[in-house]
């Protein structure tokens, strides 16, 4: 009897682990290009920006903005923990670091910092099952996520998993004394190349006005080819 | 009778020099004092008022609610118009648009790459043409560390303690990277044609600042300021004044509607200087009158000595006839005399000395460091008309009302005993 009720929370411990491995299978990949729309609702209006990105693990990244005209043809490009920014325009290159990298992307809901992240949950996070519910008619289970090493943006998370999917539904990020900081709602769940993935993201920085920042991809292929010199710094005033 | 009096205290000096001494130290500190206390506060409000607040701020009321923040994307549209309406409509001030925003500047190495880079607050203000911003036509030029006040379009100033730690010298390229006022990222190149040393630790720390016509260009705000901001013809803030105008401004016609029509804040309506404005007038206040108050019992005191050192004196001039109220009269007359003569010595040494800190200042710079509010370098005294008259207060008033006091004496004197005081 003793052994039982020591071993319960153990055993839910395993779940959420289990749960969110699987999450990351489905989210994490080798590597994967994708195109998107990031729609910025801000108070003066919504704009649309268009980019091309690649990514190879969680060290190196690279995008080219596509449209509008006036940010066509800037490109970003992460290696390890920096970032190079290319700007046609002046023809400079300028590298952020420390605290600019919490700044917003195009005055959008989204830093530097959390298009760079992309390590996977279980590599950040432990997890414990805090409950389960529904969404959009959805079964899903909460499992609520502390940060294993100091340096992450956000301390804690509360994710929705879709009990059969295992896609985030919802999620919502806190700093480390509970204020929160940021909220994400998934939807546009489809299944490409045997994974199942949200194609649209609803991002909502709570620290600012404005309706969000909606970003949808339009296509996406994970596991692809990408050549070496995508990731060089001669590539983005190419 | 005052001429007689006069001579009097000319020819017995120890009669008026010690009193006069004791009056003009008394009537000196109180005026010193007093335009200290002026200038300081007085100063810190004006530097907030010209970098930051103005005496007055037009702005959309979406921005007013978060203008610590510098939120470009809530900035005034259709400004032209505005500045307009605000010069028809307000004449009694002058008024200058500005953009303030928050960005990188990025020093770009032989390959274009990133040198050195540092987090910059921003200004935009008028510094080329004929309408040159209040900032500028207060001497900016005269804050120039390095270098020369920018004489074309894409040339801006930083700060010099700024600059030193980029290793920017003046003529060199500069990148601003910053957000446009629709959100979009802004990169725009500036040379650097001079430094400045604001003497305000928080400017001091990295600022800077270009004309307003590169800043719009900068981040696409054709038409658009952040603020517009007043100032008062007369150089110093009415709160009473500004108030009043805050009160009854009315938007005009077609200037933006709900969260983007146009507001006016008085100085002490913005932030932290509220608080700040309504500090510096009690403490200026209470520290004058409580300045008054103890010259006035000092020189009270000095008023009563005076009177009751001269008992004997009394004793002989009502031997000799004279009437008591006579020499009450003759002792008040001669108090006035010392108390304006005082006063007047006085009030020109305190002026003087008002002078030399209005016009050399005593720098605190050091004590300054890390200050998040705007705070001079140096404090400055300001001689107002106020001074010319504030030390008679304490110098004639003080002075008479101790010797009407200690001259009560005089009724209750017996000539009968004189001669045996006198043995005594």
């Amino acid at each position: 009897m003793i052994f039982v009720i020591f071993l319960t929370p153990v055993l839910a411990a395993q779940d959420a682990a289990t749960i969110l491995q699987r999450v990351d299978a489905n989210l994490s990949s080798r590597n994967r290009v994708f195109e998107s729309d990031m729609t910025i609702h801000s108070r003066r209006g919504s704009r649309t920006i268009s980019s091309r990105s690649y990514a190879e693990g969680n060290q190196k990244s690279f995008t080219e903005y596509l449209a509008p005209a006036s940010d066509k043809g800037t490109k970003m490009l992460k290696l390890d923990k920096q970032l190079w920014i290319y700007d046609p325009g002046t023809d400079r290159t300028i590298q952020l670091s420390g605290h600019m990298l919490r700044q917003s992307v195009m005055g959008s809901d989204l830093s530097y910092e959390d298009m760079m992240d992309d390590r996977s949950l279980s590599e950040m996070y432990t997890a414990v099952i805090s409950g389960r519910g529904e969404i959009n008619g959805q079964a899903v289970v909460i499992l609520e996520l502390t940060a294993k090493t100091a340096d992450l943006a956000y301390h804690s998370q509360k994710l929705w998993v879709d009990a059969v999917r295992y896609v985030p539904l919802k999620q919502e990020l806190y700093a480390k004394g509970g204020k929160l900081l940021k909220k994400l709602e998934m939807s546009n769940i489809k299944q490409i190349q045997g994974r199942w993935f949200p194609m649209t993201m609803l991002y909502k920085d709570m620290l600012k006005q404005g309706d969000g920042t909606e970003f949808n991809i339009r296509s996406i292929q994970f596991d692809a080819v990408i050549p070496d010199h995508i990731f060089t710094k001669a590539s983005l005033r190419k | 009778m005052m001429s007689f009096i006069f001579k009097g205290l000319w020819r017995d000096k120890s009669r008026s020099r010690l009193p006069i001494i004791v009056v003009s130290l008394g009537v000196m500190l109180t005026v010193l004092m007093h335009a200290y206390i002026n200038g300081f506060m007085g100063d810190a409000i004006e530097i907030n008022a010209r970098f930051n607040h103005g005496h007055m701020k037009v702005m959309t009321a979406a921005y007013a609610e978060n203008a610590h923040q510098m939120p470009i994307d809530l900035a005034l549209t259709g400004s032209d118009e505005i500045m307009s309406f605000l010069e028809r409509e307000y004449p009694g001030l002058t008024w200058s648009e500005r953009i303030t925003f928050g960005g990188l500047v990025d020093i770009p190495d032989a390959q274009g790459e990133t040198q050195s880079q540092g987090p910059v607050m921003g200004m935009g203000m008028r510094l080329l043409g004929e309408r040159k911003d209040e900032v500028v036509k207060h001497g900016l030029a005269s804050s120039i560390a390095r270098g020369a006040m920018p004489q074309r379009a894409g040339e801006v100033l930083i700060s010099d303690a700024f600059a030193l730690r980029l290793g920017l010298e003046p003529g060199d390229t500069m990148t601003l990277l910053g957000s446009t006022m629709y959100g979009s990222m802004s990169f725009h190149n500036f040379i650097l044609s001079g430094t400045l040393v604001f003497g305000v630790e928080a400017l001091d720390r990295g600022s800077m600042i270009a004309d307003l016509e590169d800043v719009r260009a900068a981040l696409d705000m054709e038409n658009a300021s952040s603020e517009i901001l007043g100032f008062f013809h007369t150089g110093f803030y009415d709160d009473d004044q500004a108030r009043k105008l805050s009160a009854g401004f009315v938007p005009p016609p077609g200037s933006g509607d709900g969260e983007f029509s146009p507001v006016m804040h008085a100085l002490s309506q913005q932030g932290h200087m509220g608080q700040y404005v309504n500090m510096s007038k009690v403490w200026s206040g209470y520290v004058s009158l409580i300045f008054i108050m103890a010259m006035s019992l000092v020189l009270w005191n000095a008023g009563l000595l005076g009177g009751l050192r001269r008992y004997g004196e009394v004793g002989v001039r009502l031997a000799i006839g004279e009437t008591k109220l006579h020499v009450y009269k003759t002792m008040i007359y001669e108090s006035i005399l010392i108390g304006l003569a005082g006063s007047v010595m006085g009030t020109i040494l305190g002026l003087f000395f008002a002078w030399l800190i209005q016009t050399y200042g005593i720098d605190i710079s050091g004590m300054m460091q890390g200050a998040s509010l705007m705070m001079p370098g140096e404090i400055r005294a300001r001689i107002t008309p106020v001074d010319f008259y504030l030390g008679f207060i304490p110098g004639v008033l003080s002075t008479v009302l101790g010797t009407l006091l200690s001259g009560i004496g005089i009724f209750k004197r017996q000539t009968s005993s004189l001669f045996k005081e006198l043995e005594a």
